[in-house]
């Protein structure tokens, strides 16, 4: 095992053992001091995986051995002669793309593939040979030998800087960007590596090699300004972009002036170095106030992209969504906001969160959605404290069978009907009711009575389709009259009435007249329909349906033998084991023959 | 195995089992084809990286406890190993978990990337030392540079002067003979979502190393506008420092932008090494295969590389491919090891001494390699992966885009992978130019409810990027645009479509797809083992639109000629040449030495396409990228679902 290994001699007891090197990785354990009694414990450890202890292959004239091996081999061999099957890759010589290669157990190849898997592991006999310098599965520290160290940083440098020759190579700009002029400082980039010639800041401890260029860099502010002013001082914006492209001391305090402030911004954008872009941007941010600052951002896009991630990373919410704002990008401002739910752990809390970003400006899908993410955690939390108290006491079976392997609280949609699904399946009631009275009242108030009418189709087996509800009719009527429903959609549902004075007790509510008069027709209430007749004009369509039906009685019972036949065939064919509808055919059979109006065709 | 296969055959040079695979393998770095230069020697910038950060380490004498920003440990795993840490006096390592912290020692050093969180942390560190009147030695190395925004923190915080700060130049990380990379998976969503531009000089630091070590370049193409400031930057930096003369060994650099082929990094991956990534994630060039792929209780780590010679072989074959290798190397092995049947004891002695090591380490490597594609056939069988990409391949086609969408909403719907139901109408958008506002809104909402309503500001992301959106209302215009077009001549139609053109800004997919001939003709067949050019990395079905460009661009020697596809990808192309040209013909090997420079990312996929042209061309290959990336990393950027 290369490196530096865990045969390190141990410290002191109270001492952490902070890393312990297997082959392939560091590993680091900020750990109690406890942990000193398993120092050795290795947990990742990718060593190969001797699982004999290593044997020698001198020992190949050992007989044990050489017989292992022999089988192991005869195996191999007896697979071989059995795999002497057609050339499958005929197969994949004729592929086509679409074709040409199936990720499908059953293929050939995959087969072969299985086999010679098998055949490699018959002979693991010799793998477990493995000698610990050829391993593959180690990933060791790549070091080359410690020896080569001892090349030193000077040599590097001089390395990088071969004789004098500095032949210029003529590389044009490219007309886009806008570039600098070619910079006359002493200063050399010659080596490339910038850091090994500099100390990180003037107050630096790192002194022991003073004597190397050094290149000190500090935004600013550091030392009074008196002391560097007057070297610096007749700096121009494009100068100072410069030295801090190249990692100079500069002082950004110079730039009073507003003009002077937004010119160095623009220089900085120009040289296409974000790191300065941030730096003078952090100094506007210091030394203008907030409104003039945004302002100045407006029409900057590029300055304005840093400076909102600048923000981000900082962390500072409050100022960008004040930026935000003032930009007028309700939208990204409100993402912001909405965000920030995720911090919030506690559910209440972050309901509470959810319910205030209702009124933030979204566009309006999004807003849609959020009002989705509030309503659905309000019911999570419902769900979760009901169901963790029917786990504790263990009042549901299937949550005996199947404990929740974790809380519902957060989870998607999608996971919470699967959820449903699994725990509550059984206790639909309540649930469905409540979802016919939610989205019947939504649907309603909204006018959508394609929609109210979906609500209560079925479809069954026959293809048929009926109308059912959880909840009475009479109470559907009501929620709909009061949503102001057209006397054409109350119709429906008030033929749906099963009690026929309840039926013709709304249908006079809410003036239904068809079905007044059609029900009176089928109990074949002449009086009724008489007196009915009475409270329409002569002309109205009403009068003149009374009459016609009163007129041709005769035919009218014909139909009804007609539609009669018709629902008997259709119970007839509902007699099947099994069928929830043979009740409901029943059942219609036994009720007014007017009832059969509900069914239709598909 | 296949007579009738064309056979490339091996050099049997490096194979240790004396028989040479008779399959049409492209074996790309192994068989070095005459005319395709070698590659150089890039192990050099592992020991400039270790060196400085030797150097560094030394710049705070005695004893230290080091802390480690956790995606830097495997980078760092590559260059150094704990005894080389040892041996400058780093007495114990830790990861940075922005926790209060435990080490005794009086110097920390932290190795962190500029990043605000960190130094935020390090600075409760310090304060929390001050306050319990603890005095400390601190040093921060930034990696691969420092962030004015950084020191800004240490001033605010009121420890600057208490720390000192420095800069490890680790810029680049060789993960393979041809794979460099930045280890900068966050380049993709600062400058691509957010805008900003902090890594453009370090990009620029890049090329600028790149041109000192291993240039002069002569010729840099690029596309994106990124790749323009970088090489802007690149270009301030060689004018800032002296150029050294030497015999360059990288002729051309390619600079491209991820934003410009968005589609290719969005398909599933069926090259070995793309679906291993796809599947397994390789990360820092390493993979950790599980127990299912072991066949034992443990896991292992495995480096992936051309050093592993199996994996060398069948990393840029299509998976299909890789079953049938893999079969007849395990027969290989096997009449390798037959052989030592009949001999005798010197005999035998010989075999051991001689054969048996490389015997056994093939043995381990392949019974590996078959775990692993088991292992993903399985995965993938489960997921009904043939469907899946089938509805890719009808998706790059533009057919039967409505059956398309019903797939992808039984994929939501049934809650299958986030990411993958997000990826699929990436996809979707990418390749139809956004999604009708209808079935826009009602595929966002049924997101929502299956994923949770947490994903709105991943959707606000997604369409800020223009991966994912709306189709503009505009598309009326296009169709009184072809129908006005149909009535006068070629030449007004022209004018008009320009004019229509910018009202409306669409993704051009298609038209490029035409164009280019990204989308072979799906009524020819596709020979997977003898492909024929770049699309057998997604079957036969797509040519990658990136790798199709650079192909272009290089053979055109520039852009003439491809006018109409950049203005198709919004412009921002451009070709610049070096003036020392005088050493022409010496360097022709150099000349077809070329680096491409992914910003943004590229995919494995998009690597073995790339060794496949240059095998085809004569071309050698060079990948430098900011990170390696695939469909899944590049929606997790994007993702704001969490805190």
């Amino acid at each position: 095992m290369k490196g530096y290994s865990n045969g390190e001699s141990m410290l002191t007891k109270k001492l952490v053992i902070p890393f312990i090197v297997s082959a392939s990785f560091i590993y680091l354990i900020p750990s109690p001091p406890l942990a000193c009694s398993t120092a050795r414990h290795r947990p990742h450890c990718a060593s190969p995986a001797p699982t004999a202890a290593p044997r020698s292959w001198g020992s190949l004239n050992d007989p044990s051995d050489h017989l292992n091996i022999k089988n192991a081999l005869r195996d191999l061999k007896l697979q071989k002669m059995s795999r002497a099957k057609a050339d499958e890759d005929d197969y994949w010589n004729s592929s086509k793309f679409t074709l040409a290669f199936t990720f499908d157990e059953e293929d050939d190849d995959y087969t072969r593939l299985k086999e010679s898997k098998k055949a490699v592991n018959s002979i693991s006999a010799l793998a477990d040979e493995d000698d610990d310098d050829d391993d593959v599965e180690k990933v060791s520290w790549s070091g080359e030998p410690v020896g080569s160290i001892s090349w030193s940083v000077k040599e590097t440098a001089s390395k990088l800087r071969p004789a004098g020759d500095s032949r210029e190579l003529g590389f044009p700009k490219i007309s886009a960007s806008p570039s600098l002029p070619k910079n006359n400082s002493v200063y050399s980039l010659s080596s490339l590596f910038k850091a090994k010639t500099k100390v990180g800041g003037m107050l630096s401890s790192s002194d022991s090699f003073s004597d190397t260029p050094a290149r000190h860099y500090a935004p600013e502010l550091r030392k009074p300004k008196c002391e560097y002013k007057d070297y610096i001082s007749n700096w121009s914006p494009q100068e100072t972009i410069l030295k801090m492209q190249q990692g100079k001391v500069v002082s950004l305090e110079r730039f009073q002036s507003l003009q002077d402030k937004m010119l160095l911004l623009d220089k900085a954008v120009d040289g296409h170095d974000g790191n300065i872009i941030t730096a003078i941007l952090i100094y506007l941010k210091r030394s203008l106030c907030k409104e003039v600052l945004f302002r100045e951002l407006v029409g900057r896009e590029t300055a304005l992209r840093h400076y909102i991630h600048y923000l981000k990373e900082s962390g500072e919410q409050k100022v960008l969504l004040d930026l935000f704002r003032a930009l007028g990008r309700t939208e990204d401002e409100a993402l912001l906001q909405y965000k920030h739910h995720l911090t919030i752990t506690d559910e209440n809390k972050r309901r509470d969160f959810l319910k205030t970003c209702l009124g933030l400006p979204f566009s309006p899908e999004d807003s849609l959605h959020v009002q989705d993410h509030y309503t659905l955690l309000e019911r999570q939390i419902i769900i979760e404290e009901n169901d963790k108290q029917v786990e504790r006491t263990g009042q549901s079976d299937v949550f005996k069978r199947f404990p929740r392997k974790a809380s519902i609280l957060n989870m998607p949609l999608i996971t919470t009907l699967y959820y449903s699904c699994f725990y509550h399946y059984s206790e639909p009631e309540l649930a469905e009711k409540q979802y016919f009275l939610t989205a019947l009242a939504a649907r309603a108030k909204l006018k959508a009575w394609t929609d109210v009418d979906s609500l209560f189709t079925t479809r069954n087996w026959l293809g048929f389709t009926k109308k059912k509800s959880p909840v009475a009719f009479q109470r559907v009527l009501d929620i709909l009259h009061k949503n102001n429903a057209p006397v054409q959609v109350l119709e429906v549902y008030v033929n749906l009435l099963e009690d026929l004075e309840l039926k013709i007790n709304m249908a006079h509510k809410f003036k239904c007249h068809d079905v007044i008069i059609n029900t009176y027709r089928d109990t074949k209430d002449k009086k009724q329909l008489l007196g009915y007749q009475k409270k329409f004009d002569m002309s109205s369509a009403e009068h003149k349906k009374i009459a016609d039906v009163l007129n041709n009685s005769v035919r009218n019972t014909h139909t009804l033998h007609i539609r009669y036949r018709h629902t008997q065939s259709l119970y007839s064919k509902a007699i099947r084991p099994g069928c929830d509808d043979v009740l409901t055919v029943t059942f219609l059979l036994s009720k007014s023959v007017g009832r059969t109006e509900v069914w239709t065709t598909s | 195995m296949s007579p009738h296969a064309t056979r490339r055959v091996f050099t049997s040079k490096g194979q240790t089992d004396g028989c040479s695979p008779p399959l049409s393998l492209i074996p790309m770095a192994q068989s070095i084809r005459r005319d395709s230069p070698e590659l150089p020697d890039f192990s050099l910038l592992k020991r400039l990286a270790r060196d400085q950060l030797i150097y560094l380490l030394e710049q705070l004498p005695g004893r230290k406890d080091l802390f480690i920003d956790a995606d830097l440990m495997s980078p760092l795993d590559r260059i150094a190993n704990v005894s080389t840490l040892k041996q400058h006096e780093v007495d114990k390592l830790y990861k940075v978990e922005y926790k209060p912290i435990v080490s005794t020692s009086d110097q920390l050093c932290f190795l962190i990337r500029p990043r605000l969180q960190s130094v935020k942390w390090i600075c409760d560190v310090v304060n929390a030392d001050k306050a319990a009147g603890k005095f400390r030695r601190y040093k921060l190395i930034f990696t691969p540079q420092k962030f004015y925004a950084c020191e800004n923190v240490l001033e605010e915080q009121g420890i600057f002067g208490d720390v000192t700060t420095d800069e490890w130049g680790f810029h680049l990380l060789p993960l393979d003979d041809d794979i460099i990379s930045l280890e900068l998976p966050e380049f993709f969503r600062d400058y691509f979502l957010d805008g900003n531009q902090r890594w453009v000089r370090t990009a620029g630091c890049v090329l600028h190393l790149l041109h000192s070590l291993y240039g002069p370049f002569s010729k840099v193409y690029g596309i994106g506008r990124c790749s323009k400031m970088a090489y802007e930057s690149w270009r301030e930096q060689v004018e800032e420092g002296e150029q050294k003369g030497r015999d360059g060994e990288i002729g051309s650099v390619f600079l491209f932008d991820r934003d410009v082929d968005y589609v290719t990094p969005m398909c599933s991956q069926v090259v070995y090494e793309g679906l291993v990534d796809d599947i397994f994630r390789i990360k820092c060039g390493c993979v950790e295969f599980g127990p299912e792929v072991t066949s034992s209780d443990k896991s292992l780590k495995v480096m992936l590389n051309s050093q592993d010679k199996v994996f060398n072989q069948i990393r840029n074959e299509h998976f299909s491919n890789v079953f049938g290798f893999l079969s007849q190397k395990a027969k290989n092995l096997q009449t390798a090891y037959d052989k030592r049947c009949g001999m005798d004891i010197k005999q035998i002695k010989t075999f051991v001494s001689e054969e048996l090591k490389g015997l056994k380490q093939e043995h381990r490597l392949l019974s590996l390699h078959i775990g692993a594609s088991e292992s993903m056939m399985k995965k993938k069988t489960k997921q009904e992966f043939q469907e899946l990409l089938k509805t890719e391949h009808s998706l790059l086609e533009g057919f039967d885009i409505r059956e398309c969408i019903t797939f992808i909403e039984e994929h939501i719907n049934r809650q299958c992978s986030m990411i993958e139901s997000l990826r699929l109408l990436c996809l979707l958008s990418l390749t139809e130019n956004g999604l009708l506002s209808k079935d826009y809104k009602s595929m966002k909402a049924q997101y929502l409810q299956s994923y949770g309503v947490d994903h709105l500001p991943t959707f606000a992301n997604l369409k800020q990027l223009g991966i994912l959106v709306e189709q503009p209302t505009g598309e009326t215009l296009t169709a009184m645009e072809n129908k006005v077009g149909k009535l006068v001549n070629d030449r007004a139609a022209g004018k008009l479509t320009d004019a229509f053109s910018s009202l409306a800004k669409k993704s051009h997919f298609r038209a490029l797809s035409r164009r280019l001939n990204l989308v072979p003709k799906s009524d020819e067949e596709y020979d997977l083992r003898v492909p024929k050019d770049m699309a057998y990395i997604f079957s036969g079905a797509y040519v990658p639109l990136s790798c199709k460009l650079i192909e272009q661009v290089l053979e055109r020697d520039g852009w003439t000629g491809l006018e109409e596809v950049t203005r198709l990808l919004n412009g921002q192309e451009f070709a610049a040449s070096g003036c020392s040209e005088a050493d022409g013909k010496a360097r022709s090997d150099t000349q077809r030495t070329i680096l491409v420079m992914f910003l943004g990312g590229c995919t494995f996929s998009e690597i073995s396409a790339l060794r496949f042209l240059g095998k085809e061309k004569g071309y050698k290959f060079i990948i430098v990228t900011t990170a390696i990336t695939n469909s899944a990393r590049l929606i997790e950027a994007l993702l704001d679902n969490r805190a």
